[in-house]
């Protein structure tokens, strides 16, 4: 039996069966754990489907979270589509929250929402691309290692985040280390706020227009990368980047573009969390948000739909596990970490390690 | 005079877990593995360590357990990258992400304590050694003082660290094994055709990397804290991951590099809210970010040119 081999199942199954096969193997590994701190895994998951889907408030939170690791996801795969394992989005939302900040403190007051949205989401785009193009250049023109670099970079924002949340843009009298909140011309309308200006009633949830907005850069990710000369530049560098230097594709601008784009798509994720739910910046707002991203793209095998669909697994995760430790005192969030790990494991590092046990079922197929 | 003792005996404290895990590294990455899974490695044994430790009562018997709970994760790791020549970054993130999973919920399941374990009792812990004679020359002038001070009173762990350093030069410089370690990570395909066999030296690499880092978390749990603490290596292993770099993947100035790291940290402790003369207040955050700025400019060759061991992150497969 050979591992680790490139996969030679037809391409639907590829694409359906293993990541299927994967993300149950990292289910049932989690249900074993489950099992061993003495709680029974099929009501876990009961209790986890219908705090995350089985009301409208629980299918706000779930689609609030969605959006932030849709764009997360995005922002890995694209890395990835570049032959680049990008770890530092986590560092590039927290710096593109800077960006955010800065702009609302400066001009809430003056400036009106149809403006200073756009501004910030700028800012978020140019702040989290900019933290991402430094890896990039060191990578494309230096050489070293990208995901050493980006390990650092979240590293260093963690720091200078803290410093400057801690001690420069802290609200005066405050002991925590937050901001102000923001005015509310900075703030992106939550959906049901939306709804209910259109006589709909939903329920009170976080999930704003951002959300909008990540289905639309899911749509244009799928354009710009399997549509447009640059996505194809992109796609060719990642598959080989010598081959892309023959060919007479500036490999290295390449490189440095992909990571701006990644990061100035972390970026968004930061726009979700600081100007549709919690209005000011904290320490933590980010929260792992990068991180998941990972799980999320190599699940989601780098396609929007899948992103899509893996953004919104790990949603119902996030939200579904929160209610679950709610019920289950014994089980933790942590629980969610556990699964994310498990599933970057199966679904990313050892993406066909079901293919050997399952393509005599295809070959047998194809004989008769 | 006091005070420098004193620092150095801090920098020695916060080194010993920073060199065990660096060399930990060395060992994988000399074999031409990628090893960013340092960190789940040790939070994974400062768990299972400290939760060993608490229910026999026997630090040993902790730091037999948490060795076998980091080299677990190690083989994991050897699974992924040589017998199934997966991505090794993407496996060094999975080991890291289920280890800050799974320690808090095992804690909390077993211990009720938040994701924590209860603080261990006296004879749990492993404790600070008196070496020989420290108290008869103690009062000896700069030599005794530096042995009395400085040398004795550490755990036995540190201890052994010091024993680890020179045996894991002579194991990589001087030994068969060595040899075969950087001959398989520089080019693999050779030691192939000389008869070595690659997946064997990589497993052996990445289980004693294992062993390293179980040394390495039990140090934290059940020296260091008497307890374990939720995500408590706290960036301790991609630390380690920098300094290896910074000694460019040898082990004596991977070690140097641990130790000026931890210079910095234990300094930095003892500069919060002072006034320095002229500059004021130094930020504790403009200190503790310093390793990683070194690591950034180090790889980029602005000071100096880390250049890692040539077949790192690439699996090997034998030609057909």
């Amino acid at each position: 039996m050979k591992f680790g081999q490139p996969s030679a199942l037809p391409r639907w199954a590829q694409l359906t069966v293993l990541p299927a096969l994967n993300l149950l193997a990292a289910l049932l590994v989690t249900a074993l754990v489950t099992w061993m701190i003495g709680e029974n895994p099929w009501e876990c998951l009961q209790l986890l489907v219908s705090g995350a889907f089985g009301s409208g408030e629980g299918i706000g939170y779930t689609l609030f979270y969605t959006t932030g690791f849709i764009f997360t996801g995005l922002a890995v795969a694209t890395a990835f589509h570049a032959g680049l394992f990008n770890i530092g989005g986590e560092g590039q939302a927290y710096l593109a929250g800077l960006g955010v900040t800065l702009v609302v403190l400066a001009f809430d007051h003056t400036l009106p929402p149809l403006v200073l949205v756009p501004l910030c989401i700028l800012a978020a785009m140019g702040f989290g691309a900019a933290w991402a193009f430094i890896p990039g250049w060191l990578q494309a023109k230096r050489g070293s290692h990208i995901v050493v670099t980006t390990i650092m970079f979240n590293f260093i924002a963690y720091s200078l985040m803290l410093y400057l949340i801690s001690h420069q843009l802290i609200e005066t009298g405050s002991q925590n280390p937050t901001t102000r909140e923001f005015g509310q011309n900075a703030w992106i309308p939550a959906v049901h706020q939306v709804a209910a200006g259109l006589g709909f009633s939903l329920p009170n949830t976080p999930l704003n227009l951002t959300f909008v907005l990540a289905l639309l850069a899911c749509g244009l990710f799928y354009l710009v990368v399997w549509h447009s000369r640059w996505g194809f530049q992109l796609r060719t560098v990642g598959v080989n980047e010598r081959a892309a230097r023959y060919a007479g594709i500036n490999v290295s601008t390449t490189i440095m573009l992909a990571m701006c784009v990644s990061g100035a798509l972390s970026g968004f994720a930061a726009i979700n969390e600081l100007l549709g739910s919690t209005h000011r910046m904290n320490v933590s707002f980010t929260n792992g948000v990068g991180f998941v991203g990972i799980a999320v793209a190599l699940m989601g095998r780098n396609h929007p739909l899948g992103i899509i669909l893996s953004a919104l697994l790990f949603g119902g995760l996030t939200q579904g596990g929160l209610e679950l430790s709610f019920e289950k005192p014994v089980i933790t969030r942590e629980m969610i970490t556990l699964i994310q790990g498990l599933i970057i494991l199966f679904c990313g590092a050892m993406e066909n390690l079901f293919e050997p046990f399952i393509a005599g079922l295809f070959k047998r197929k194809e004989n008769k | 005079m006091e005070q420098l003792f004193s620092l150095l005996d801090s920098t020695i404290r916060v080194a010993t877990p920073l060199v065990l895990a660096a060399l930990a590294g060395m060992f994988s990455e000399r074999s031409g593995v990628v090893d960013i899974g340092l960190e789940g490695k040790m939070l994974v044994a400062a768990f299972a360590s400290a939760a060993a430790a608490f229910v026999t009562h026997s630090p040993w018997l902790g730091l037999l357990a948490g060795v076998a709970a980091a080299v677990s994760m190690a083989m994991l790791h050897a699974f992924v990258s040589v017998t199934y020549n997966g991505n090794q970054l993407i496996s060094g993130m999975a080991i890291n992400t289920i280890a800050s999973g799974i320690t808090p919920v095992l804690a909390l399941a077993w211990f009720q304590q938040g994701g924590n374990t209860p603080p261990l009792d006296d004879d749990a812990r492993f404790h600070e050694v008196t070496l020989p004679f420290a108290d008869a020359l103690a009062n000896v002038p700069v030599l005794g003082q530096l042995y009395s001070k400085l040398l004795s009173g550490h755990c036995v762990l540190v201890y052994l660290t010091l024993l680890i350093i020179p045996l894991v030069c002579w194991v990589v410089y001087r030994s068969r094994f060595g040899l075969r370690l950087r001959a398989v990570g520089e080019n693999p395909h050779a030691a192939d055709t000389a008869g070595i066999s690659v997946a064997r030296v990589r497993y052996i690499a990445l289980f004693w990397g294992g062993v390293l880092c179980g040394l390495a978390g039990t140090f934290l749990s059940v020296y260091q804290t008497g307890s374990f603490i939720k995500e408590m290596t706290a960036g301790k292993g991609f630390l380690a991951l920098a300094a290896l770099i910074f000694g460019k993947w040898r082990p004596l100035p991977a070690v140097v590099g641990c130790l000026l790291f931890a210079f910095a940290d234990a300094l930095q402790i003892r500069l919060e809210g002072v006034d320095l003369p002229i500059i004021g207040q130094i930020p504790s955050q403009a200190i503790q970010v310093i390793p990683y700025v070194l690591t950034v400019l180090l790889l980029a060759g602005f000071v100096g040119r880390a250049v890692a061991p040539k077949a790192i992150g690439t699996p090997f497969v034998k030609s057909r």
